[in-house]
């Protein structure tokens, strides 16, 4: 249990607070200011002083902290802030100290709303932007809306849907969304890949329509090292895990995918693949220290791809030494920069076609310095977005929407590889 | 009003526009309270004002009063009644969100007369229509419960909470369970039958609900699990918990709630995956079915490899879980190692955590890759991560027999990179590794010799000096070699001085013709100049020792000692069942019991390391009596020391004198005879026991702390696996005579050490 919330701008000044329960006292705020905020040493997420413990996460300029007085759940308490933090984006789409301050009113009742008591309830977005709302989102119907309506909704068994939905056309979008994970050693072996997957909807279908997902997987949970069944084509998924809407029993049981769509925008599943993993790009690296003042470099990228496909946004981000001084990159494609304040060479490219090549050459000038630092390579990473190309070959093989009254509705497929932060390769 | 209030400042300003006739005006003014609350300011004393606001149709200017009440009700009792009309009125609105909103603000006031008007609102709502509400107040009842017992207790709210589980609703029926456990929770901690005060004629009524109460039965379960699958996320993890508690009648029913609860792996929020583990790790201890186990083990992998892709925080916790999910059962995720591969960016607590479950699941077919990622976080910046690293490596070898000599080799190219940090820490582990295999990897101490200018930290030169001493027959330089620590021996810190005493000891006793000279200066400087109880004592046992009779000094300081091993679990095995239940929480976070850091009668480190011994008591008796006999059989160490302490007693002054005429009758040896007679006997004890005093704080750190006991203790305090004798490293108090200090010092290591009871055994034994 949640005993108190509180928000905090970086200079530890309190921008929301809100006690859930009566074993705490507002000044327990001041705690945190001192032994967190202003704290440099601070390692861990969770402290604990005396018996309260302090969960705060840390985005943009702000802290979000949940206080404990109990054993609670550590999970909970950390999944709870990252939900806020989601809700508030959907609200206000950024959050730190401005959008806070501005909005204030409006989170301390959302907070009212989420939880209670320090339990929390109700988090669903699409629930709550039906009776909270804001001007900026006033959803035509959601204001005069009947509440009793709203709150056997925010209650119901299907707590994430509206029964009397209308459209005129009746159509769903699916994005498959691949975060690639890449760790791949100075000798070019692969440490470990895998994918991240999210499968996102988007629905517009009217009534209560039942639905049925089909994807080229096979699950992999009861046969870890059997590798001879592999050449179906079949997609092996890891774990996967479903947004509430999904019948989880179902899925145990006979591993299909059967739910009442929540209406509007939805995760609707999340997966992780960890073999055959298509790597979309290839890095070949020839990096020397031909000198005590110089480093140079010579780095392939290769486009792993259907040549039909475009790769946006490729940023590759080269490390240098810290004692860098300027460095002279020449690239056949796209841009090269040093950028001295995170001592990386950055290398984009807006746009790249598959199996393309390219090559970056460049030299680092270095300071010399008295006593010789080694200097540890940090990984070079690649971020890229790939789209109509899943890293992990998984591909949806049908949607099937069933409502009694049996309209026609139209499916769409979207695919997107993507990297961020994740896609390292050690030099 | 008696006082007038001021008729400037912001709060009359406020004043002003909460009792304007425009109703935007006064809905701004109402926000700019709660912001100023927000602030800190004090916005008590515009109660009267705020209240007046209450009665709206406006549903946001509404809560934003409420808001308000429940921060100010406490600080102006007797005004809060003038919202209470409004309240019971909202109760009973058309609106269910009103009427929840109502019930959920009037519920939390806390002032005693907003409470007597809450019952029949309260039953009113936990019997409504709307299960919006009900699930409002069913959570009411806990608070109420929290704020005044006896009135649940009196009208019965926690047998109608109680009734909710059977809710067609499945998140009332979570909140029920949510409530129950929460006022099971705060009945604990009530007095069961309030102590009848003299000054009432009535006895109070119980504010303590039958226990009966919070007993969960078979049909109550069939309808938790059947709500567990459509009820929200949060909801789940208020079940999995209540779930948790159940304890099921057979194997059957266990087998039922695992197989029930198994779906929720597959929960996007990784607080109901961790729920559901917990259930499962519970009800499995008593399923049988093979079949079953199996696949609970290997349903159990795939989620938690996943939370390990969560935001870093959450991540953390999972990391956390897994440490000692692992300790418990250190199959289950075998083959998945990879995942736990640091990413560069990863924040260190998630860095530290992800390497100690690598060393966990190191198997001689994944150790290559290991070294090649260990070798790797090794070159990094961040100081304490890449010592990690470096000790990861040791634990390696040590877990591993046939990964020793790779290990090894990583060290070995970690000390060619000469980055001072890198090459202590490798120093530090090549010592544990000499001590698993003992005269294995003789070929790398030149190089570690090499780098003995590099070394400035005291635990690695402590390493080094116990290397050097360990293997002094094979060291040509060896007496040069320790002869340049001695030469700095009394700006040494004292783990570095007991190192190069003991390392210098076992040089003389290996090659005792060229190192005469040496050991001389060494127990000189040692018993002389050195203020550290602890090297003194050990000094004068050695002199004894090597004067009275230098073979039982062999057999003891020579003696073979067992080789150490890596431990499986870092919690006892109580506590980590314990904990095992608490999967998720804050206290499996921590790995301690969650007493130990909650509660009001916090539990203090003795008792949880009482409880840690339960179990092993046994064990370590038994070991330390095998010790013991080990030691006797090594050589009649005992017959040395009973026969010294045959003329103690208990007066002080006798006992000094004994010592005193000990510490002479030692003088046998000529090389020795010199120094002692140099210095009066006496004066030098009395400094000894005065300064005992003084450095007891600092000889803690050295103290041993783990399980595995053994006489070498004697030569290897600072070693953290072994500990048993380490009384005599400060020498028990028989010996030392019956000053104050020592026996203090001495009962101090005692408690700390966890292995106690072995201890007073041993002791006992001399």
């Amino acid at each position: 249990m949640i005993s108190a919330f509180f928000i905090f701008n970086q200079k530890g000044e309190v921008l929301i607070s809100r006690l859930f329960r009566q074993d705490l006292k507002r000044s327990i705020s001041d705690v945190f200011r001192i032994q967190v905020i202003s704290n440099p040493d601070v390692r861990s997420p969770i402290i604990t002083l005396g018996s309260t413990s302090f969960f705060h996460v840390r985005i943009n300029n702000v802290y979000v902290v949940g206080v404990t007085k109990c054993n609670a759940s550590a999970a909970l308490v950390f999944e709870f802030l990252y939900r806020f933090i989601t809700i508030s984006r959907s609200y206000f789409t950024k959050l730190d100290e401005e959008s806070v301050k501005n909005n204030f009113v409006l989170i301390y009742e959302l907070l009212d709303e989420i939880i209670d008591f320090g339990f929390p309830q109700n988090s669903e977005i699409d629930t709550l932007k039906m009776y909270i709302t804001t001007e900026s989102i006033k959803s035509e119907m959601a204001v005069r809306e009947d509440s009793s309506k709203i709150t056997i909704q925010a209650t119901g068994a299907t707590s994430w849907r509206r029964s009397d939905v209308k459209y005129r056309k009746n159509e769903a979008f699916v994005d498959v969304i691949e975060t690639v994970n890449l760790l791949m050693s100075k000798e070019g072996a692969v440490l470990r890949a895998d994918v991240d997957g999210q499968i996102l909807m988007r629905a517009y279908l009217s009534g209560t329509p039942e639905c049925k997902f089909g994807l080229n997987d096979k699950l992999v949970l009861q046969k870890r090292g059997n590798e001879a069944s592999k050449s179906d084509g079949a997609v092996e998924l890891d774990d996967c895990q479903f947004h509430q809407c999904v019948r989880l029993g179902k899925f145990d049981s006979d591993r299909s995918i059967s739910f009442i769509p929540p209406d509007g925008e939805f995760e609707l599943m999340r997966y992780r693949s960890t073999s055959n993993i298509n790597l979309p790009f290839r890095l070949q690296t020839h990096v020397t220290e031909p000198s005590r003042s110089k480093v140079e470099y010579t780095i392939h990228l290769k486009a792993n791809f259907d040549p039909k496909l475009n790769a946006n946004n490729v940023v590759l981000r080269i490390p240098t030494p810290l004692n860098t001084t300027g460095v002279q990159a020449k690239v056949g494609v796209g841009k090269a920069k040093y950028v001295p304040g995170e001592n990386v060479i950055i290398w984009k490219i807006p746009r790249l076609q598959g199996a393309q090549e390219c090559t970056l050459t460049a030299e680092a000038d270095l300071a010399t310095t008295t006593h010789r630092q080694a200097w540890s390579r940090p990984p070079i990473q690649l971020d890229f977005s790939v789209v109509m190309f899943t890293a992990s070959g998984l591909l949806v093989r049908f949607l099937k929407v069933f409502e009694k009254s049996g309209y026609q509705s139209v499916k769409w497929v979207r695919y997107l590889s993507k990297a961020n932060g994740s896609y390292q390769i050690r030099f | 009003m008696a006082m007038a209030p001021p008729r400037k400042g912001e709060n009359y300003e406020l004043r002003q526009q909460l009792n304007s006739e425009y109703r935007d005006k006064r809905a701004d003014a109402i926000k700019r309270v709660i912001a100023n609350h927000t602030i800190g300011k004090d916005c008590s004393g515009l109660f009267p004002d705020v209240v007046k606001n209450m009665q709206t149709d406006d549903l946001e200017q509404k809560k934003l009063v409420y808001l308000y009440l429940m921060n100010y009700a406490k600080t102006q009792p007797e005004l809060v009644i003038l919202a209470v009309n409004t309240f019971v009125k909202d109760t009973a609105d058309p609106n269910p969100l009103v009427r929840a909103l109502a019930i959920r603000t009037m519920s939390v006031l806390r002032a005693e007369k907003i409470l007597d008007y809450l019952a029949s609102p309260l039953s009113r709502c936990l019997k409504d229509e709307n299960p919006y509400v009900r699930k409002t107040a069913a959570l009411c009842v806990a608070k109420v419960f929290d704020l005044k017992p006896e009135l649940c207790v009196e009208y019965g709210f926690v047998e109608t909470l109680r009734d909710l589980i059977g809710d067609g609703n499945p998140m009332v029926v979570a909140n029920a369970v949510a409530a129950l456990a929460d006022i099971y929770e705060a009945s604990q901690s009530l007095p069961a039958t309030p102590p009848a005060s003299p000054g009432r004629s009535s006895p109070p009524p119980s504010s303590r609900p039958s226990s009966d109460l919070f007993i969960i039965d078979g049909p109550t379960l069939t309808k938790l699990l059947v709500a567990l699958n459509e009820c929200s996320e949060w909801g789940r993890i208020a079940i999995l918990n209540t779930l948790a508690r159940y304890k099921a009648v057979d194997e059957k029913e266990s087998e039922h709630i695992c197989e029930r609860v198994m779906p929720q792996f597959q929960h996007v929020n990784a607080a109901v995956v961790l729920g559901a583990v917990k259930v499962i790790m519970i009800h499995m201890r008593s399923v049988t079915r093979e079949d079953l186990l199996k696949s609970l083990t290997r349903k159990m992998a795939p989620p938690l490899v996943t939370l390990i892709s969560s935001p870093p925080e959450v991540q953390w916790v999972a990391l956390r879980n897994i440490n000692l999910l692992l300790q418990k059962r250190p199959d289950i995720l075998a083959n998945e190692m990879r995942v736990f591969f640091c990413k560069y960016n990863d924040p260190p607590y998630v860095k530290v955590e992800k390497l100690d479950i690598m060393v966990r699941l190191a198997s001689e077919k994944n150790v290559d890759t290991l070294l090649g990622e260990l070798k790797e976080y090794a070159s990094e910046v961040d100081v304490d991560f890449v010592r990690k690293a470096v000790r990861a490596v040791g634990q390696v070898a040590i877990k591993i027999d046939e990964a020793a000599e790779r290990c090894v080799g990583v060290l070995m190219e970690l000390i060619e990179t000469r980055v001072s940090y890198v090459v202590q820490e490798a120093v530090i582990v090549i010592k544990d590794i000499f001590r698993k295999y003992p005269h294995s990897y003789e070929g790398i101490i030149p190089t570690l010799c090499a780098n003995l200018e590099e070394l400035d930290e005291p635990e690695a030169k402590a390493s080094l000096i116990w290397i050097i001493g360990e293997y002094a027959e094979k060291i040509e330089n060896a007496d040069e070699l320790l002869g340049t620590f001695l030469e700095t021996f009394k700006e040494e810190s004292y783990p570095v001085q007991l190192q190069t005493l003991t390392a210098i000891v076992k040089l003389f006793l290996k090659k005792p013709d060229e190192s005469q000279a040496i050991v001389q200066r060494v127990l000189q400087a040692a018993t002389k100049d050195c203020d550290s109880a602890d090297v003194r004592d050990r000094a004068y046992i050695y002199w004894r020792l090597l004067s009275s009779d230098p073979a039982a000094a062999k057999s003891v300081v020579l003696a073979n000692r067992p080789p150490i091993s890596l431990p499986q679990t870092t919690v006892a095995p109580a506590i980590l069942e314990e904990l095992i239940t608490e999967v998720s929480s804050l206290a499996s976070v921590y790995h301690k019991p969650a007493a130990t850091f909650i509660g009001k009668g916090r539990l203090g480190a003795e008792d949880m390391q009482r409880r840690a011994m339960q179990p092993e008591e046994e064990m370590s008796r038994e070991k330390a009596l095998a010790t013991v006999v080990a030691g006797q059989q090594a050589e009649n160490l005992l017959d040395f020391d009973a026969d010294d302490e045959v003329p103690s007693t208990s007066s002080s002054s006798q006992t000094l004198s004994m010592v005193g005429s000990g510490s002479n009758s030692g003088l046998t040896s000529k090389a020795i005879s010199n120094v002692a007679k140099s210095s009066n006997p006496l004066d030098e004890l009395m400094d000894l026991f005065s300064t005992a005093a003084m450095t007891t704080p600092t000889s803690q750190p050295i103290a041993p702390k783990s399980t595995v006991s053994g006489i070498q203790g004697l030569q290897d305090d600072h070693d953290d696996t072994f500990s048993g004798l380490s009384g005599l490293s400060s020498p028990p108090p028989q010996i030392n005579g019956s000053t104050n200090s020592t026996q203090q010092q001495s009962q101090q290591q005692q408690q700390q050490q966890s292995s106690g009871g072995a201890q007073d055994d041993l002791l006992g034994l001399f």
